[in-house]
């Protein structure tokens, strides 16, 4: 029970600190409320589908930036768009901002600032999913340990 | 794309403000010309100049040809009077010449001699005024000499006296008038003009002048008129040698010309103004002068020639005149022509000042009209900083708000899950407030769009009080809300805006509040007069009442008992509305059904303070923006001043109108009237059931007895207690209340056998020295074995001494803070009569949630977006509510999926894809359903009669939530649109529309 305890505590510090950070915003807790009986691992999930999606649109734009000249803006920025929407959706919010960013710079065809962005949407980017997946393996602790888990609802 | 869209509106505004300055900068033609306005003046000056001098000149000219005129007519004049006395004289010696040619010739001998001729000449001198005198000469042949000389005894003599040298003819004078006697014997032929005017004269046989010369006897110039005197009758014709031939003699006479043109220019008008000169122009080269001075003076330039006939076609004269003087120089001319310049010099002079100015005040306008784009531009700048800072200050109020509610998930005390509550609600309200700023720049550029959507007033007035509740704790305020029963649950409006009046107005209050209370009162602004006619009589009736009530002499009846500014609308008014009410409420089935008829019910809200109040001078200048009542009131209250203004533009913009009444020192009362819709009953029966679960109906039933001595906070107890569904009491004091419980108990509860018993902590603490009765309260309940009634403590602010008090006094239970709140009070109630269950509570937060979720439960929904994730949560939040929720990853399969009969109760579609957008699906999918429509109603014309057409509920779901897009959304078809990722209050708002009016079991 003390480690179930410890572990609950654990995970409330983690996801008060990824608020905090502004790593994630009331958007994930709205999703984290979405999940009940019906769908149990709906955040997990939805979460999966995001990093696919995201690694996938991340190497897209990767490879359009790589040429030095002619460079798709159209096509980078309908990635980036793409990327901002999902993370407003699970409300990756840091992500979302740099995404932001990252268009304006499309707009303008800047390539050197997109590049720079897209240095930063890839940091972001890692820097959510870590934060996720620990949250998640503290999660997966808590059930394994016969907890229940302190914020999902 | 809420970026581009920005960037996109940022973009346009700046090219609408070069427009602005472009068009407004279109220059007029004297701005245009500008540099050229001081040539135009000096050209316009030379033109007047060459004006004047030419106006001169004419009137000059006309002066001349005037004075020419006069002159020539003058001179004709005194050439005509000339000639016809000449004339006259001229005839005279005509006769004469015949007398003599009758008296001394025809007649033998003689009738004449020298005496006759001398008489008869000297007495028809008057009739020859011109001649000095007459005489005749006969002519005599050199044969006849001697004969003739023997005849007179006289020698013929030259003009010189001297005998005459022999000649062929002579003419010596036999007969003279005495005037010119001298020349009598003289031979006039030895004259040289003497003789040849004779030889003209018989040659012509008519009368000849001589050129002029010296007068013999005056020296004057002169002229000899001769006439011949024929001895014999002449034939018809004569020819010349016959004329010669008949000659007998002469008759000759001196016209004495420079005496007769002094004489006849004597009897002249003007003969000092002109002279007059007579030449003989018979020789064109040499002109001898008759009469007048040879040297020539006066006005040499101007002259008239007239022309004198004296009857010899021999000799020409003229004569002519002139001015003595120069032709005056022309004053009126003069001054008119000078006049004229100055005039047209100070006209030019005007216009050019007027030209000026104008070129002046135009560029202090395009100054001006620089300076206002430029400060519109700052005003857009800064309506896109306001919104740029409200956005940053939402994520961290996230933040903020999910811990909240991680906080309330846990096991919390009812204080403390009470205080977490209100903290939620206060930030959300700040998130409200939040939008509302960014609101303020759409009222700025009038873009402000009212809903129209049903809410329940009561608990926003709530929420508003629990915003501020802290506050007014601290500050030992009363805040309490009333709304009239007549003011029906659900009313159509802006629930927003409503709000945030509500919230400017009581946040001005709070903030301007040290002492007493501020009073939220809502009721039916009906037909104001009977209220006023009924004024007067619950004044009468009410103040034998009130008069025991009151205890102090300064205590007022208002809520905490302090004087308030409209003191109309205090407690008077408030009485007889409420009396009124309850009068109503017997009679309710009438007037309800009256009602409900009306569509709309205008309210009439009063928030009363009693505050520092509002000083005369700035009470005028209180809706105007950014003005506080003086500059010392933001230093000690803050505040920017601009709440009133913005409320103001609300109230307008509602269809209201908002006004105070204020006294310093004492408080204000802002009133606002404004009419809200009614809510159709369909939809009430629907909202209803929401409104329901709001508040608890576990209470419903419960009795309570509110002890209060002041009438109006009772009443507002009352009505928080009423709302939820309890039957309350009041009762003025502590006493009061255990004898009404004793009676009622020693009746064995046939009447009121409260289950609550609230008691207000100023009553409590007057009633305090018999604090037996309440003792005696218990005891007496205790004895008659009936359940306890729960004892419950009101109060504003409470120390813990008192609390402690309160408690030994027999408040175990519990204490409710006010600011009283509806759901507050069931809370307590609650937890103390064990009632609710703390699930309850939960629900009555997630209300929204419910809604929504007997909304959308068992709807089929498409959800279409090409985004995997976005499309997921769409997917999971709507599942959450209980739909049925189907995907599409692009507008075609989405198109694929909605052939017709639709299958689906809604549609919501990402508005950017990649192919197909949700603009172009939303247009296809109506331009399916439309023909359709028109095929079905073609076909079953007069069949089921459905005017229910195939029209599926499509709503853009959109990450930019300003409107921007909305007119766009609409305008391809779609019924509305939701934020991306969904919030429950803008999902329930879009979703409400079209399924509120279909029952749920439609589907």
């Amino acid at each position: 029970m003390d480690i179930v305890n410890q572990l609950q505590r654990q995970f409330i510090d983690h996801s008060t600190s990824l608020h905090r950070e502004g790593i994630v915003d009331d958007q994930f807790t709205e999703l984290q409320k979405l999940q009940d009986e019906n769908s149990p691992d709906f955040v997990v999930e939805v979460v999966s589908l995001f990093f696919e999606d995201s690694e996938k649109l991340l190497n897209n734009m990767a490879r359009a930036l790589e040429q030095a000249q002619g460079v798709d803006f159209k096509q980078v920025d309908a990635s980036v768009h793409q990327l901002k929407g999902s993370s407003s959706s699970i409300g990756a919010m840091r992500v979302k901002n740099a995404c932001i960013a990252f268009r304006s710079f499309c707009e303008a065809q800047n390539r050197e600032g997109c590049l720079r962005c897209l240095q930063k949407v890839t940091h972001e980017y890692s820097l959510l999913k870590n934060k996720l997946q620990s949250l998640f393996r503290l999660e997966q602790q808590i059930l394994a340990a016969g907890g229940s888990i302190p914020v999902a609802k | 794309m809420g970026l581009k869209l920005k960037q996109s509106y940022r973009h346009s505004v700046t090219v609408r403000v070069n427009e602005q300055m472009g068009t407004k900068r279109g220059y007029t033609f004297i701005q245009a010309n500008r540099a050229w306005l001081p040539k135009f003046l000096l050209l316009w000056v030379m033109v007047m100049a060459f004006l004047s001098a030419w106006i001169y000149k004419n009137m000059d000219d006309d002066n001349k040809v005037r004075r020419k005129e006069v002159l020539s007519s003058m001179c004709d004049q005194r050439a005509r009077m000339l000639q016809d006395q000449f004339g006259v004289s001229v005839n005279h010696v005509h006769a004469l010449a015949i007398l003599v040619s009758t008296f001394h010739y025809y007649k033998d001998p003689s009738a004449i001699d020298q005496e006759t001729f001398a008489e008869y000449t000297a007495r028809t001198a008057f009739e020859r005024p011109l001649l000095s005198g007459v005489a005749y000469a006969e002519r005599v042949r050199l044969s006849e000499r001697e004969k003739f000389e023997r005849q007179h005894g006289w020698t013929i003599k030259t003009m010189k006296r001297e005998p005459s040298p022999i000649r062929d003819e002579y003419a010596p004078v036999i007969f003279s008038q005495e005037t010119v006697s001298y020349i009598e014997s003289l031979d006039m032929m030895s004259g040289e003009e003497d003789r040849e005017n004779i030889l003209r004269a018989r040659a012509t046989g008519k009368a000849v002048l001589t050129s002029p010369f010296r007068l013999l006897g005056s020296h004057h110039l002169g002229v000899v008129l001769t006439f011949p005197v024929y001895k014999s009758k002449l034939p018809p014709k004569p020819t010349m040698e016959e004329r010669i031939e008949a000659t007998a003699g002469f008759l000759g006479g001196a016209f004495d010309v420079e005496s007769l043109v002094e004489n006849l220019l004597g009897q002249l008008a003007g003969n000092q103004a002109i002279l007059v000169n007579v030449y003989d122009i018979t020789n064109s080269s040499d002109h001898l002068i008759m009469y007048g001075h040879q040297n020539q003076d006066g006005d040499l330039a101007l002259f008239h020639e007239s022309k004198l006939d004296f009857g010899d076609p021999f000799r020409k004269h003229q004569m002519i005149c002139r001015y003595h003087q120069e032709a005056p120089t022309s004053w009126t001319a003069l001054t008119t022509a000078f006049l004229f310049f100055v005039i047209c010099l100070l006209v030019g002079y005007i216009l050019y000042g007027a030209a000026i100015h104008i070129v002046k005040v135009e560029d202090d306008f395009h100054e001006m009209q620089e300076l206002m784009v430029r400060a519109e531009a700052a005003d857009v700048a800064k309506s896109q900083f306001l919104a740029t800072v409200s956005h940053e200050i939402r994520t961290p109020m996230n933040g903020i708000l999910g811990m909240l509610a991680l906080l309330l998930d846990t096991d919390l005390s009812s204080t403390q899950r009470d205080y977490a509550q209100t903290a939620q609600v206060c930030g959300k309200a700040l998130i409200t407030l939040i939008n509302e700023v960014l609101d303020r720049a759409k009222i700025e550029a009038g873009k402000l769009e009212l809903e129209t959507v049903p809410f329940n007033l009561r608990s926003i007035l709530d929420d508003v009080l629990s915003l501020f509740s802290e506050k007014s704790r601290n500050k030992g305020l009363e805040l309490a809300v009333f709304v009239s029963d007549k003011v029906p649950e659900m009313v159509m409006g802006d629930p927003g805006r409503f709000r945030q009046i509500i919230t400017n107005l009581v946040g001005n209050s709070v903030k301007f509040t040290e002492r007493g209370h501020i009073f939220v009162k809502v009721h039916v602004a009906e037909n104001p007069k009977p209220i006023d006619d009924a004024k007067a009589e619950t004044c009468l009736n009410g103040g034998s009442d009130e008069g025991a009530l009151i205890s102090g002499g300064r205590q007022f009846n208002t809520l905490s008992g302090y004087e308030a500014a409209d003191e109309q609308n205090s407690w008077d008014s408030f009485q007889h509305l409420f009396n009124a009410e309850a009068l109503q409420n017997d009679a309710s089935g009438k007037m309800t059904v009256a009602d409900e008829a009306s569509q709309s019910v205008t309210l009439m809200v009063s928030v009363e303070d009693t505050g520092i109040g509002i000083p005369l001078i700035a009470q005028e200048r209180v809706f105007t923006p950014f003005m506080q009542a003086d500059s010392s009131t933001s230093r000690n209250y803050g505040g920017t001043g601009i709440g009133l203004s913005i409320t103001k533009c609300l109230v307008e913009l509602m269809g209201g109108h908002i006004s105070f009444i204020s006294r310093p020192q004492v408080g204000s009362t802002f009133l606002f009237i404004t009419t809200f819709g009614r809510c159709k009953k369909a939809s009430l029966s629907d909202t209803k059931k929401s409104n329901a679960e709001d508040l608890p109906s576990s209470f419903r039933g419960l009795k309570a007895i509110v002890v209060d001595g002041k009438p109006v906070r009772a009443v507002v107890t009352r009505y928080h207690l009423k709302r939820l569904g309890m039957l309350v009491e009041v009762a003025n004091n502590v006493k009061i209340a255990a004898s009404a419980c004793g009676k009622n108990s020693s009746s064995c509860g046939s009447k009121i056998q409260p289950d609550i018993v609230l008691v207000e902590k100023d009553s409590w603490l007057s009633g305090e020295d018999d604090s037996s009765s309440l003792q005696r309260l218990d005891w007496k309940q205790n004895g008659h074995m009936f359940k306890l009634p729960k004892m419950i403590l009101l109060a504003t602010n409470i120390t813990n001494a008192e609390l402690e008090k309160a408690k030994a006094a027999g408040f175990a239970d519990t204490t409710i803070m006010k600011p009283l709140r509806a759901s507050m009070i069931a809370a307590c109630l609650q937890q103390v009569l064990g009632t609710g269950k703390k699930r309850q509570l939960g629900k009555g937060m997630l209300n929204g949630s419910s809604v929504l979720g007997s909304l959308l439960c068992g709807k089929k929904i498409l959800v279409v977006d090409d985004n995997i994730v976005n499309r997921r949560v769409a997917a999971g939040a709507l599942k959450k509510f209980g739909a049925a929720v189907e995907c599409a990853e692009s507008g075609k399969a989405a198109l694929k999926l909605l052939r017709l009969p639709h299958s689906f109760d809604a549609c919501f579609m990402d508005i950017q894809m990649p192919e197909m957008d949700g603009f172009e699906a939303t247009r296809r999918i109506r331009m399916m359903e439309s023909q359709t429509n028109e095929q079905m109603n073609g076909g079953t014309d007069k069949g089921s009669g459905r005017k229910d057409e195939w029209h599926l509920p499509i709503l853009a779901m959109t990450a930019d939530v300003i409107h921007a897009t909305s007119d766009e959304c609409l305008k391809c078809g779609m019924d509305g649109y939701v934020s991306k990722p969904f919030e429950e209050e803008n999902l329930y708002q879009a979703v409400a529309k079209f399924f509120e009016t279909k029952p749920i079991s439609d589907s």
